[in-house]
């Protein structure tokens, strides 16, 4: 857990050169953030089932920094849009959005959050991003919970980098990237 | 099964009985629907009927008859066991037919869905409001000549998301347009 990513590494330097901890201070923010991520779950559907599994001990979203709920918009910082959100419920959703306090980050976690799934009516939102900036899109009806993890280790890379441009946590994603990793070591 | 519940309520209200069937098992009557709430009442309070439990009430719309909108009763007694269900056809330009929530109190929220979804205005219902839908909805889903595409969504989308976003391809998920399909019919009317 105590990596940091990428090149704009925190680190300290030899007590020759001072004792001086130098560092990009985003880099450190970012850092500090993406173990820290106190959620808001919105679940409205059979997602929310898998949504307990992964937030239960045997994923346990602990390991991440993203553990504690928080059921005030005001104190979270990751809305995860767990379900479908029918054409009525959307106001509620965006004002929760709205009150939540910036930096926010969004995770649609499942088909119907990302696209409204097979929900192809006058009842349901055809995706949250139609309403709600989306970081990351987890498909799948419901995803597994090894998948969800990949979406949130995802959107813990994104928020150390300060990128938000939205990905889809793809199934298999952790394999494909070890497998890159192992390949091209330091890359 | 349930013929002797037939027998009785088509000899009891004679004409207000248009058409009765009992294929498979399944009895049902076709009732004018002015004679709705008596019929329902002597099918609820009648000892050989006693169709004392409200199992549903919803509705179906025919878009080529002329009483488009055909309301079904079904009903049970928990005394004799036997089932029935009843039907009322209304025309779209008068959809009224009398409310049974004063036989059952079951009835309430059903007959709200079906005002809901299909405009059946059941006449003497406490609280005749939309249920699952909101109240700025305008027209009523499950007629069948709502447009399939349309939705009337409460919050106005992002500007940048009214098409499909990255990472998504636009012909991924959901159609956004869902293309017209001429000639489409209805099998029956």
């Amino acid at each position: 857990m105590g990596e940091v990513g990428g090149k704009t590494s925190l680190r300290t330097l030899g007590g020759g050169e001072g004792g001086l901890f130098t560092t990009k201070f985003e880099s450190l923010l970012g850092w500090a953030r993406k173990f820290s991520l106190f959620q808001y779950p919105f679940a409205t559907a059979c997602c929310g089932m898998e949504f307990f599994a992964v937030a239960a001990p045997k994923y346990d979203i602990a390991r991440f920094g993203a553990e504690a709920p928080r059921f005030s918009p005001r104190q979270s910082d990751l809305l995860w849009v767990v379900g479908t959100i029918s054409q009525r419920q959307a106001p509620v959703l965006k004002r929760i959005y709205d009150q939540m306090c910036e930096p926010k980050w969004v995770i649609a976690f499942g088909t119907c959050a990302a696209c409204g799934g097979f929900y192809d009516n006058y009842t349901t939102l055809p995706g949250v991003d139609k309403i709600v900036p989306v970081d990351v899109y987890v498909p799948g009806c419901p995803p597994r919970p090894e998948q969800v993890l990949d979406g949130l280790m995802m959107l813990m890379k994104k928020v150390a980098d300060g990128n938000r441009v939205a990905e889809i946590a793809e199934p298999g994603l952790a394999a494909k990237i070890a497998a890159r990793e192992i390949a091209k070591p330091g890359s | 099964m349930a013929k002797i519940v037939l027998d009785r309520i088509r000899e009891r209200f004679g004409d207000a009985v248009l058409e009765t069937s009992s294929a498979q098992g399944d009895e049902v009557a076709v009732i004018a629907p002015d004679r709705w709430l008596d019929v329902a009442s002597f099918a609820r309070t009648d000892p050989a009927c006693a169709m004392d439990h409200f199992i549903d009430l919803t509705c179906v719309d025919w878009p080529k008859r002329a009483a488009r909108f055909e309301v079904v009763l079904m009903l049970r007694s928990s005394t004799t066991g036997k089932r029935i269900r009843l039907k009322a056809r209304v025309p779209e330009t008068d959809p009224k037919i009398a409310s049974v929530t004063g036989l059952w109190l079951g009835a309430n929220w059903f007959e709200r869905e079906a005002y809901d979804m299909f405009g059946v205005i059941f006449e003497g219902h406490p609280d005749l409001r939309r249920i699952l839908l909101y109240d700025e909805f305008e027209g009523h889903p499950l007629r069948k000549d709502y447009d399939a595409a349309k939705t009337q969504p409460l919050v106005p989308y992002r500007p940048e998301a009214l098409d499909k976003l990255p990472p998504f391809g636009k012909d991924e998920g959901m159609p956004w347009e869902r293309p017209v399909r001429p000639g489409r019919e209805h099998s029956e009317g």
